[in-house]
């Protein structure tokens, strides 16, 4: 009897001790306190300009120092349709037949240099995003072609006017990038903020090691109140995962945002039990390749349409989502999880995607032979980051080989990996312009249109049919009819022409110490970083007060 | 009666023309006896050139093919060494990265070394103002270490097999010329040079017929140590994403990647290659070593 009785108190503690684990956390209350370390996936990024720049190495450890007009809401961040205010007071309604937004702006909100925040600077931002001076770069300015005009005629308010409604808008506007930047510096230099940090969003710039670290204080004027909770955060640029993962199992970081591979995850769970939690995600993500059509052969379609006919989508992603942050399900360039993607029967009638491997890279074969280069070498830029863009380009080079193409990986760290696409100094490029904060296919698929379209395109090609098929398509009302013309226009741009094709989508697998909470994982690495919801539990938290301290502490070490 | 002390110098000679007369296998035992260890280093280096040269038809799979249903396997009949996380067999990939290593190895050796014969024999043998030009830029050369200096190089041109041979054959020039320079200044001494020189010969044929012969010796040597320092930087290069690239068969590149990221759960895939690049560099250096007892006279009796 005694035996019985201890095994049901022994089983009872232990259910207890259960309780009081990670999911416990949501009951407690946060504390404020503690300095946030985590890795950045990738060495430092070429600009600190979030308008410029379409990288998570960029949005990761600069993101916590700017505000937004709008956003996903960072309370539900996986429900990328709930889009709630964070510079404005209330999210407006369309007037004009959906052809007018007017936002109100909240007041006092202050930047870190202590200038009030108005109307002006949000309309100025937005100004030169969607309306870049001459030498300005602004790579997501094809994202806002349905804005007519951004104004601000009183401090208070900012009015955008459309050429047409379309429900693109509103997501378009939440994007993650669209910092609030200072009106007074964008008019004396708008390049100011490629190497310089001001904003006001939840964290004020406390330094810059070059190529190694960001960091962060806790911005005592933020206008959220009670928020952030932490003192400060410092982010390492770290490329290589094994660094990473070597980082949260030795507790010198918390956390790596973006993603880790399945492996990986898998190894801090058992080294370090219950003390590792880890979220996962479909992830808006996926990498395109990229063709320089001012190259020959690539300036032949039957060369790009080979090369895509030889890789084995179907067998393919789901071997590598195994071991590297990919999704097993195959899709074209609209995001497989949205209503918006193709059906399996269509994709499987696009080249590149047929069920048949073997017939498939017999037409490889032979379309490289009519086009004069059965044996076809060239060397592809991919970017020196492991997961995925290393295992993705081992794989398609394995693939090309076995429709005797010889393909040469070279990966480049992050700068000159974007460099190369922008100066077009590359044969075949690996790129992840499938990359989105929030899904919203209309307006995501323009990543394939030429560079006269958009800017952000490094394919060097012009196609005024697909710009014409994307202009139907766009403006289209029934949805219906909308999505038809969707698929008819995928169809036309990653099989007949194969100007860029998508080659594999990606999965979010984020394991991060338990002590870290508020945390919550989104279809897109974008979205939720500016790391006001994050706080930790104690000793992380130092004094771990229950209370918001009155002043920024010192800078964190 | 008158004792005979027999001529040392006669001895040996005698001794060694006995040498020559010697049967080849005769000669191959007693290399074996008296260089046991230099033995098993030929053996190793003549094992890892053969699968270099052999690779196509010694390796049992494809090296850079995926197996997406033999991932991440343990040694095994099947695969003898494992599978690293495409599924691609190990072995196959050791023994084609063998090829990699040798042409690197190799290549940087020979080029390397025959720079640093040149400049050795011809700075010793002008001497002056070109000796002194030539002793100061192989100082500053020789000022950084071999390491940092391929990095720098490889860094400047990029990565690549051409490169990484031209990033470590340039740091392996001075540190030949030196050693070749310190014999060759002895034999410019020697009497038959001032022969050769009183009787009208070319500074060419003076440094191609009397000179570099007498260097041979200790150049060998130095070539023999420089194919084991060259396959580990090769590798080191080739680690921290410098050399060849993926999927390319390569000991170094087999070290980064999937190796640090399975090394918990899949060391096989770090294991092999690190013992191939250990074995590879022992070889050549514990041949080296004979070559150099054999070469040398006085270390040859021992």
């Amino acid at each position: 009897m005694k035996w019985k009785m201890a095994a049901v108190a022994t089983g009872a503690l232990l259910g207890m001790i259960g309780c009081l684990g990670p999911a416990n956390a949501a009951h407690q209350k946060p504390r404020y306190g503690g300095i946030l370390h985590y890795m950045v996936a990738a060495d430092a990024p070429p600009s600190f300009d979030g308008h410029a720049e379409g990288t998570f190495a960029t949005l990761h450890p600069f993101a916590p120092f700017y505000s937004v007009l709008i956003r996903v809401n960072p309370k539900t961040p996986s429900n990328t349709g709930d889009i709630v205010c964070d510079l404005c007071t209330h999210m407006p309604k369309p007037t004009d037949h959906g052809k007018t937004w007017t936002f109100t702006i909240r007041k006092g909100v202050k930047f870190t240099d202590g200038t009030p925040l108005t109307a002006a600077d949000v309309a100025a931002s937005w100004n030169e995003s969607i309306f870049p001076p001459k030498g300005v770069v602004s790579v997501r300015q094809k994202n806002y072609i349905m804005v007519k005009s951004v104004a601000a005629p009183n401090p208070t308010t900012v009015v955008f006017h459309l050429k047409f409604a379309t429900s693109a808008f509103l997501p378009a506007l939440a994007d993650p990038f669209a910092w609030i930047y200072e009106k007074k510096i964008l008019d004396k230099d708008p390049h100011w903020y490629d190497r310089h940090v001001m904003g006001s969003g939840p964290f004020k710039f406390a330094g810059y090691q070059v190529g190694q670290s960001v960091k962060g204080v806790r911005n005592p004027d933020y206008y959220h109140k009670g928020l952030p909770y932490l003192d400060g955060f410092v982010a390492t640029f770290a490329p290589k995962e094994v660094v990473r993962v070597d980082a949260i199992r030795a507790g010198r970081a918390a956390i790596d945002f973006r993603s880790l591979s399945p492996a990986s995850a898998q190894e801090l769970k058992a080294a370090l039990d219950g003390k590792i939690a880890v979220q996962r995600h479909d992830w808006v993500c996926g990498n395109l390749l990229y063709f320089n059509e001012n190259k020959k052969p690539f300036n032949d379609a039957r060369v790009r349409r080979a090369l895509t006919l030889a890789i084995n989508r179907w067998k393919g992603a789901p071997a590598l989502s195994k071991i590297a942050v990919v999704n097993p399900t195959v899709g074209g360039i609209v995001y497989p999880g949205s209503p918006w993607a193709m059906s399996k029967t269509k994709l499987e009638k696009i080249a590149g995607f047929w069920p048949n491997i073997k017939k498939s890279r017999a037409e490889a074969r032979k379309l490289l032979k009519e086009a004069g280069v059965p044996h076809l070498s060239f060397t592809f830029i991919n970017r020196n980051v492991d997961q995925p863009y290393k295992y993705v380009g081992t794989w398609l080079v394995d693939e090309w080989s076995k429709i005797g193409v010889h393909a040469t990986q070279r990966p480049v760290p992050t700068g000159p990996w974007i460099a190369s696409g922008r100066s077009g100094s590359y044969e075949v490029y690996m790129g992840a312009a499938l990359c989105r904060s929030i899904p919203n296919p209309p307006i995501d698929v323009q990543v394939v249109l030429p560079h006269s379209f958009n800017a952000g395109n490094v394919g060097y090609y012009e196609d005024p049919h697909a710009i014409a098929l994307y202009e139907q398509m766009l403006h289209e009302t029934n949805p219906q009819k909308q999505h038809q013309l969707l698929d008819a226009f995928q169809k036309y741009m990653i099989g007949t022409k194969a100007h860029e094709i998508p080659v594999v989508w990606w999965y979010r697998t984020v394991p991060y110490r338990t002590y870290l909470h508020g945390w919550k994982i989104s279809p897109s690495e974008y979205i939720n970083q500016d790391l006001s919801h994050i706080w930790f539990s104690p000793p992380h938290c130092g004094k771990c007060s229950l209370t918001p301290p009155k002043t920024a502490d010192a800078s964190p070490k | 009666m008158t004792m005979v002390t027999p001529n040392p110098a006669l001895s040996r000679a005698s001794e060694e023309a006995q040498e020559i007369r010697r049967p080849f296998s005769a000669k191959v035992f007693g290399f074996i006896r008296r260089q046991p260890l230099g033995t098993v280093g030929i053996v190793i280096v003549v094992v890892i050139t053969l699968a270099g040269i052999g690779a196509n038809w010694i390796a049992p799979y494809n090296p850079i093919s995926d197996h997406f249903s033999a991932m991440l396997q343990p040694p095994s009949w099947q695969h003898l060494l494992g599978t690293d996380q495409f599924g691609r067999d190990i072995l196959s990939r050791i023994i084609f990265g063998a090829r990699t290593a040798l042409i690197v190895g190799l290549s940087s050796a020979t080029i390397g070394g025959l720079s640093g014969l040149v400049l050795g024999v011809a700075s010793a043998y002008f001497g002056g103002r070109l000796d002194l030009l030539i002793q100061r830029v192989l100082d500053i050369v020789m000022a950084f270490p071999l390491i940092i200096m391929a990095l720098v190089i490889v860094s400047v041109f990029g990565t690549g097999v051409d490169n990484v041979i031209i990033a470590i054959t340039i740091p392996l020039i001075p540190r030949c010329a030196r050693v070749v320079r310190s014999s060759a200044l002895s034999i410019r001494e020697v009497p038959y040079i001032d022969a050769a020189r009183a009787c009208g010969f070319s500074h060419a044929r003076i440094i191609l017929r009397h000179m570099v012969p007498n260097v041979v010796a200790p150049f060998l040597i130095m070539v023999t140590a420089f194919v084991g320092q060259a396959i580990l930087i090769e590798a080191a290069l080739s680690y921290l994403g410098l050399g060849v690239q993926e999927p390319v068969p390569d000991w170094g590149l087999m070290l980064q990647g999937g190796a640090e990221e399975y090394a918990a759960t899949a060391p096989w895939i770090a294991i092999f290659p690190g013992l191939a690049i250990m074995l590879a560099v022992f070889g050549a250096n514990v041949f080296g070593d004979a070559l150099r007892d054999v070469l040398d006279p006085r270390l040859r009796d021992r």
